[in-house]
């Protein structure tokens, strides 16, 4: 396990402290900025016409590749993991991988199964259930 | 891994290991907890995906009732709680128990003002006859075509919300700490782990709220 050397500094003017890496000030504050700022564009991508496809994947694409950056941005500076050592870094891996196997392997599954026996949703709504609309 | 013997200053329940050794081993303890959080919330969304994939429409359709203005709000929420439980380390890591005190409480009201924003959209889908048991019927009844949707809807945003709760009691228990002024650059675990949690359960919002509420 790393342990750092408290007289050394780097570029970014970063400091070890007894125990953990200590982060500027201004670097939390950049990323919480750059946090609310990619929130921002998440609603004006999903909301806007100007960016609406008529492939419903690729908005899902954009919504998961934005939040992947917000989720990483997270980790890599609140969660200090851009300090920590390989052995961390793997048990952020390797669930995600698993994750990755879950989904990846029920779509190479169900998809090209017969489905016949599974009950359909009617798209007309059959129940009590009012016209879509904001509450 | 550093082995050798040293008399520690740290606190008594780690005399067993020299003080870094046992605040990187307490950090991997919290971080291998939270790779089966991910695990745990994994299962709901490729539950999501798989569900989506077959009834698309029904959940484009489904995810307009939900109210995306409440859902970035909270977003907004949760990121600056992370932010300010970050400062809250960044506080400890100096020794300064006060300004770990001032950013836990922020982070704990942040934890409050989420719940109150969740507990009114429930309370709105209830007036909607879109909460389940409440809403008199079957679930089919209740949720029609939107059934799948919902489901997951209700499951997700719930089990994020318990950890919401589990999380401001932990940081509850930290803030205790810090008001007897227990940490110091050589002794702030506590801090760190508890922000650790925190940050898991703001970085899962990340997730829902787009999934749920914009794109559906």
């Amino acid at each position: 396990m790393s342990h750092h050397n408290p007289t050394s500094h780097d570029a970014h003017g970063d400091s070890h402290g007894e125990l953990g890496h200590i982060i500027p000030y201004r670097i939390y504050v950049t990323v919480f900025i750059t946090l609310l700022a990619l929130t921002v564009i998440t609603v004006i991508v999903a909301k806007s016409p100007v960016f609406h496809f008529s492939a419903a994947w690729i908005n899902v694409f954009i919504a998961i590749l934005i939040a992947t950056v917000k989720a990483t941005l997270v980790a890599m500076f609140f969660m200090h993991l851009k300090y920590e050592n390989r052995i961390t870094v793997l048990y952020v891996f390797f669930p995600l991988f698993l994750l990755a196997l879950l989904i990846g392997l029920l779509f190479l599954d169900n998809p090209f199964r017969d489905n016949a026996g599974r009950p359909p949703i009617p798209l007309k709504s059959s129940a009590q259930v009012a016209a879509p609309a904001q509450h | 891994m550093t082995s050798q013997t040293v008399t520690t200053k740290g606190p008594p329940h780690v005399h067993h290991m020299d003080a870094p050794t046992a605040y990187q081993a307490a950090k991997l303890g919290m971080w291998l907890f939270l790779a089966t959080e991910v695990l745990l919330f994994g299962g709901l969304f490729a539950s999501f995906a798989l569900y989506r994939y077959l009834y698309l429409d029904s959940y484009i359709h489904a995810s307009t009732h939900l109210n995306w203005k409440l859902g970035a709000l909270n977003t907004a929420v949760l990121l600056f709680s992370s932010f300010t439980a970050a400062m809250a380390v960044d506080a400890a890591q100096h020794g300064d128990n006060a300004r770990v005190r001032k950013n836990l409480y922020i982070t704990i009201g942040c934890g409050v003002v989420f719940l109150i924003v969740k507990f009114f959209e429930y309370k709105a889908k209830y007036h909607h006859g879109l909460f389940p048991f409440f809403s008199g019927g079957s679930w089919e009844a209740v949720f029609g075509e939107y059934r799948s949707f919902f489901g997951l809807y209700y499951c997700m945003t719930g089990l994020h919300a318990l950890h919401v709760v589990i999380g401001m009691a932990i940081l509850i228990w930290v803030l205790r700490l810090a008001q007897r002024d227990r940490f110091s650059p050589d002794y702030y675990t506590p801090v760190e782990v508890g922000a650790l949690y925190w940050h898991l359960v703001d970085a899962i919002w990340i997730y829902l709220f787009p999934l749920l509420y914009l794109v559906g």
